[in-house]
């Protein structure tokens, strides 16, 4: 596939370097422990799957890494296009909500959490790049029908707001509105959850075909283990909060070391 | 100072009906607006003896810099004769005994709803205008928390998502008044109903120019000699409206223009919405292709007769 307007994040000395680094990272809810003492590094191009059952704290993890939620206690590092590794929690606001319009993007389980649901398919796309200063219509408008096309949304829907949109096609919406600004890092949480098996796979091939072209790291969050296989290069098991295993996602789930995931993998995935 | 209207002044109220504690807290935030061009600031805005509706906001803005040699012009929609522009000249005129008048170039403050006069402003002036909904955002950020935050961090991407809908649906940027403003590169303003046309008149005006919303709790000033930009696209250009025929009284153009049905058989003729502008033209001798027979019936008059 040709890729050369969209700038991959093509290897350079830093590909050596993490891009996130998260030290003891953890979330109380007054008493309740949402996630606790969490360590892990991900790289460049990397794509991470968090498992584990309901409750077992995975949400309350991403949302710290994605600056949505701060941390009790703890600290998480990102390195930024010039390279500097900046505390997330040390960064104003401004620098923030940047990052998170610009180099990140966010995933939502219900697209409608995600999406402006009012607003035009091509308007939802072109958000982002009139955030960052597009004052072009013409221009915002060709590179949404792009990104349209990239997510197999026929461009003849562009002015069709997102409540006209099937599930599937909503989650592509949100994934096109996120990814048109070249994010490195983009954070899922359980972006198949709640969609037909058909639906899900075609987006499972669509990600996995987007994640690879783009070179994106990701950030996974699901129940489902066929999931993180499919996706993840890597993956971290939670439960009650702590990180009870990670490793390779095919070691993981093909010879887990720890009691709970044997459960876990055998319960889940049946052939 | 004293116009022939002193006789009706009261003197059972405070100078401009508000009391001197309560007209420095809204100065204060008078000054606050003019040194943070555009910044919504909230005031303690207080019940006045009218409906909100009525620009309670401007009329509060208006009692806090009033002076007894101020001379007071009241607008509506261009006009000086609605019932809403008589009612609040007459507040005026009741408690602080000021002159009015309609003739723009005399007035030193100019109350406004929905309109800039035709006649560029001065330095020695000042424009009050009537806010209903102070936030540009509201409509597409309900949540004032989040519209706060936006304004802080200056992200405006919002505002041109709604003009990309507006080309996307219309073929063009249908919003044609309350049309939002960018202020001295730094804040996006509502410019209140005024129609868009006006909004070319804010840039660089040699008047200050000072926003009251009342039932919102908010003022926000544009100080003298400011730059004042409408938004659009590189390739939407921001335009005003254009009219087809001059005034048919005065033939003015380039003027702000109101539709005025003559009968129900599809009779009409374009007029300024300034009137008193209009009227000085036909004074200073300029007539428009209806003048000699303005509205010949009274019964077939329209509503602006
Ligand atoms: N806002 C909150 N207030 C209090 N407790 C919370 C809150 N959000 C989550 N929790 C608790 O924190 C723990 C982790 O919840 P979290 O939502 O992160 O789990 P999860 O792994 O994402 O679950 P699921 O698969 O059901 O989405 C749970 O015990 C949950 O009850
Ligand atoms: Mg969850």
């Amino acid at each position: 596939m040709q890729t050369s307007e969209m700038t991959p994040h093509t290897a350079d000395a830093s590909d050596d370097l993490p891009l996130l680094r998260v030290s003891n990272a953890t979330k109380y809810y007054g008493d309740r422990i949402g996630c606790k003492d969490v360590n892990f590094e991900l790289y460049p191009g990397e794509v991470l799957a968090i498992v584990g059952e309901s409750g077992s704290g995975k949400t309350t993890l991403l949302n710290c890494l994605s600056t949505r939620l701060a941390p009790t206690s703890g600290v998480i590092e990102y390195r930024n296009r010039v390279g500097a590794m900046r505390n997330l929690y040390e960064m104003n606001e401004a620098e923030r909500r940047m990052l998170m319009r610009t180099d990140w993007g966010f995933v939502h389980q219900h697209a409608s959490d995600g999406l402006r649901m009012s607003v035009s398919a091509g308007a939802n796309v072109g958000e982002r790049l009139m955030a960052i200063g597009a004052r072009h219509y013409g221009d915002i408008r060709a590179t949404a029908i792009d990104w349209l096309d990239r997510v197999e949304i026929a461009e003849d829907r562009i002015d069709d707001d997102p409540r006209a949109f099937s599930g599937g096609m909503r989650q592509r919406l949100q994934i096109a509105r996120n990814l048109v600004t070249n994010p490195r890092l983009v954070f899922m949480d359980e972006p198949t959850g709640g969609l037909d098996v058909s639906v899900q796979a075609r987006l499972l091939d669509l990600i996995r075909g987007l994640v690879s072209d783009l070179g994106l790291s990701v950030i996974i969050v699901t129940h489902d283990l066929a999931v993180a296989r499919l996706l993840s290069d890597r993956t971290l098991v939670m439960r009650r909060g702590h990180v009870i295993e990670t490793g390779l996602t095919d070691q993981v789930l093909d010879d887990p070391q720890e009691a709970y995931t044997q459960l876990l993998v055998s319960s889940i995935l049946q052939p | 100072m004293t116009g022939q209207d002193t006789d009706m002044f009261s003197e059972h109220y405070n100078f401009a009906y508000l009391d001197e504690q309560t007209k420095r807290m809204i100065r204060r935030a008078i000054l606050k607006a003019i040194a943070v061009p555009g910044y919504q600031v909230p005031f303690a805005s207080r019940e006045m003896p009218m409906p909100y509706g009525w620009g309670t906001g401007g009329v509060q803005v208006t009692a806090a810099v009033i002076g007894s040699d101020d001379v007071l012009k009241m607008i509506d929609q261009g006009s000086d004769d609605t019932t809403n522009a008589v009612a609040l000249r007459g507040f005026f005129i009741k408690t602080t005994g000021v002159k009015a008048t309609t003739k723009t170039s005399q007035a030193t403050i100019i109350q406004t709803r929905h309109r800039i006069p035709e006649e560029p402003l001065t330095e020695n002036q000042t424009l009050v205008y009537q806010v209903p909904i102070p936030e540009p955002l509201r409509k597409l950020e309900p949540r004032e928390t989040e519209t706060r935050k936006m304004h802080a961090l200056e992200e405006y991407g919002l505002m041109h998502v709604k003009l990309y809908e507006d080309i996307a649906k219309y073929g063009e940027i249908a919003t044609t008044y309350a049309y939002p403003v960018l202020v001295n590169d730094r804040y996006v303003m509502d410019p209140s109903p005024i129609p868009k046309f006006d909004n070319p008149k804010m840039h660089e005006m040699a008047a200050l120019q000072l926003f009251g919303a009342g039932r919102e709790k908010r003022i926000y000033a544009v100080p003298p000699y400011t730059k004042v930009e409408s938004l659009d696209f590189q390739d939407y250009p921001f335009e005003i409206q254009r009219f087809e025929e001059p005034c048919a009284l005065c033939g003015a153009e380039n003027v702000y223009l109101d539709e005025v049905i003559l009968d129900d058989k599809g009779g009409r003729m374009y007029v300024c919405s300034d009137s008193d502008y209009c009227e000085e033209r036909r004074e200073q001798g300029h007539l428009g292709h209806m003048a000699a027979n303005p509205i010949a019936e009274p019964e077939n008059s329209g509503p602006r007769a």
